[in-house]
């Protein structure tokens, strides 16, 4: 390698150091917010550290009373979980088989393309009949029926994400399995979805990631604290009539607290992932 | 399952994802292609045909061609930001420094960060009253008073980009990392004893790793901007005076919010055109590299 000047050196530091700020400042100052007291906010200028930790928006939000904010919050909370889980549940059982044809068909392929057309589709083309087809089931306002609108989203995305990951799988296990006499279900249960487990739970977490961060459907599909989701609640406390601000930053750290955890630790998969080129930037 | 023969075998494994697509994708793209072509309501849905009426109104109507434009900057703004910047931060996290690791993984972390929190996050710094951007601009001295960045005309849509800007950028930062990491020690090691300078070797060395992928960063972004309406909706609803009403707004405004469905299929159709020739070229470069690798 080259020998760098101290000058460059300098320079790279600096610039490291002014990413790392840029990256840090405003997610902590949305922690910083949620912990400075009503008065600290409102100071003009802004007092930047708080005198003491207020954390009493976090039990406002937290405590599960009838008619309060904090059931709201909870509920949301509670909606978005189980919408996220029945949809990424539902996306796999479809995208594993599909993303497994096309794997081991080449011929096959021009599907998974047509596929990801799809999924580029902005979801403005889809809500209206999207809208009236709900209502028709009456699912509108439906962890369930929001669910099912969402597999829009994760099915073709997990087959894209899964098709990658199966590829990765030396075709010769399989051959050597059927020789011995091995079923195509069987070869699928016990061979290709253990090997096949880390390209699983990436499509898995990036899909779970994906349906708690959803909120062009929620906000059209949900009404009240019976589907609505927690992107669609924080919405609306922001936009409501809340004057402490403090408390639309803690359900902000709240809301994002998980994906920023899941994001941290499968840091590496994720980074994979993302640079494979298949997946929404 | 002996009774499928060899050849459909692995089409009977597509069907359940297939029928899962036909029922919440394609059937409602083509209803919405129907309701296109008519004046349908949302409410009272029977609408009568009215062939490209509702294309040739919106086309023609003012509040279109200004979501057009909107959409249209802003995507050129934000996008264009994001890769300056994300070649950048690409070529500084390449370097050999202390750290490293950890500054890549910050990176994580406005990409984990919900679009809407970003939003919200953004909003409170922008507040005009007591946003941390006006009480940092006053203490250095840069304004003489608090303004309302949201508020105004001239500033909102440039306050949206930079929001849009820091959320988006270091996915595109982290595509470039990965394409730099793909160029041979040797070759580079070579090039300097050949005595190229630095932009000779940005240009010839490293320059052919990074155009595919980071072609492939532009298109998607391009397609996700395009298409933006969280971060819109909730910071500023497309307004003040609908200076940052995005075409994903507008049609969410006239299929719901004035229930002209009809006419809302119209726009979301000519938005989806728009989306899928972007589209098509990303998928006509992940094929020609697929082909290639």
């Amino acid at each position: 390698m080259e020998r760098r000047s101290p000058a460059f050196t300098v320079v790279i530091y600096a610039a490291a150091l002014l990413l790392a700020a840029v990256l840090l400042i405003p997610i902590l100052w949305l922690f910083l917010m949620s912990v400075s007291s009503a008065a600290d906010l409102a100071a003009k200028p802004l007092r930047w550290w708080p005198a003491d930790l207020d954390f009493s928006r976090y039990r406002i939000l937290l405590t599960w009373e009838p008619n309060t904010m904090g059931q709201a919050f909870l509920a949301a909370i509670r909606n978005s979980l189980s919408v996220a889980f029945m949809a990424v549940g539902a996306a796999l059982l479809v995208a594993v088989p599909g993303a497994w044809a096309v794997s081991r068909n080449p011929q096959m392929e021009w599907s998974l393309y047509a596929l990801i057309l799809t999924y580029m589709l902005p979801p403005v083309a889809l809500a209206v009949p999207l809208y009236l087809g709900l209502s028709w089931l009456g699912l509108l306002n439906s962890t369930f029926g929001l669910a099912m609108i969402y597999l829009s989203i994760l099915a073709p995305f997990t087959a894209w994400l899964l098709k990658s990951g199966f590829d990765a799988i030396p075709r010769d296990i399989e051959a050597s399995a059927r020789i011995d006499g091995a079923r195509l279900d069987q070869i699928l249960r016990i061979l290709i979805l253990p090997l096949a487990a880390p390209a699983l739970s990436t499509a898995a977490l990036f899909a779970l990631l994906l349906s708690w961060d959803e909120f062009f459907y929620a906000l059209l599909f949900t009404s009240d604290q019976k589907a609505k989701t927690v992107t669609v609640a924080i919405a609306d406390i922001a936009g409501g009539r809340v004057s402490d601000y403090g408390l639309i930053a803690a359900a902000g750290v709240l809301a994002a607290l998980p994906p920023l955890l899941i994001g941290l630790l499968m840091q590496r998969a994720i980074v994979a992932g993302l640079t494979s080129g298949g997946v929404k930037g | 399952m002996p009774t499928i023969p060899t050849t459909l075998r692995p089409w009977a494994l597509m069907l359940p994802l297939l029928v899962v697509i036909l029922g919440v994708v394609t059937w409602p793209l083509f209803r919405t292609v129907s309701l296109s072509l008519s004046d349908a309501g949302l409410v009272a849905t029977s609408g009568t045909f009215v062939g490209f009426d509702n294309f040739a109104k919106n086309f023609g109507s003012k509040a279109f061609q200004a979501a057009f434009l909107n959409t249209a900057w802003f995507t050129l703004l934000s996008v264009g930001a994001e890769l300056v910047l994300g070649v950048l931060v690409a070529l500084l996290l390449n370097q050999p420094i202390r750290g490293r690791t950890a500054l890549r993984g910050l990176m994580i972390l406005p990409w984990a960060l919900p679009t809407v929190v970003n939003a919200i996050l953004w909003r409170l710094i922008y507040n005009p009253e007591y946003g941390a951007l006006n009480s940092l601009l006053l203490q250095l001295g840069v304004i003489e008073s608090y303004r309302s960045w949201l508020g105004q005309p001239q500033s909102a849509m440039l306050a949206m980009v930079v929001a849009d800007v820091w959320k988006n950028f270091p996915i595109v930062a982290l595509i470039g990392l990965a394409a730099l990491q793909s160029v041979p020690r040797e070759t580079h090691a070579a090039a300097i004893v050949d005595g190229a300078g630095p932009l000779a070797r940005f240009r010839f060395v490293i320059w052919p790793y990074l155009a595919g992928p980071l072609m492939i960063a532009l298109v998607l972004r391009t397609i996700e901007a395009f298409k933006v309406f969280d971060i819109i909706w909730v910071m500023t609803r497309g307004g003040p005076a609908n200076s940052t009403r995005t075409l994903s707004i507008l049609v969410y405004q006239e299929a719901f919010s004035f229930q002209r469905a009809g006419s809302g299929a119209s726009l979301a159709l000519i938005v989806t055109l728009f989306v899928m020739l972007l589209a098509s070229g990303y998928v006509a470069i992940m094929r020609r590299s697929a082909l290639r690798g």
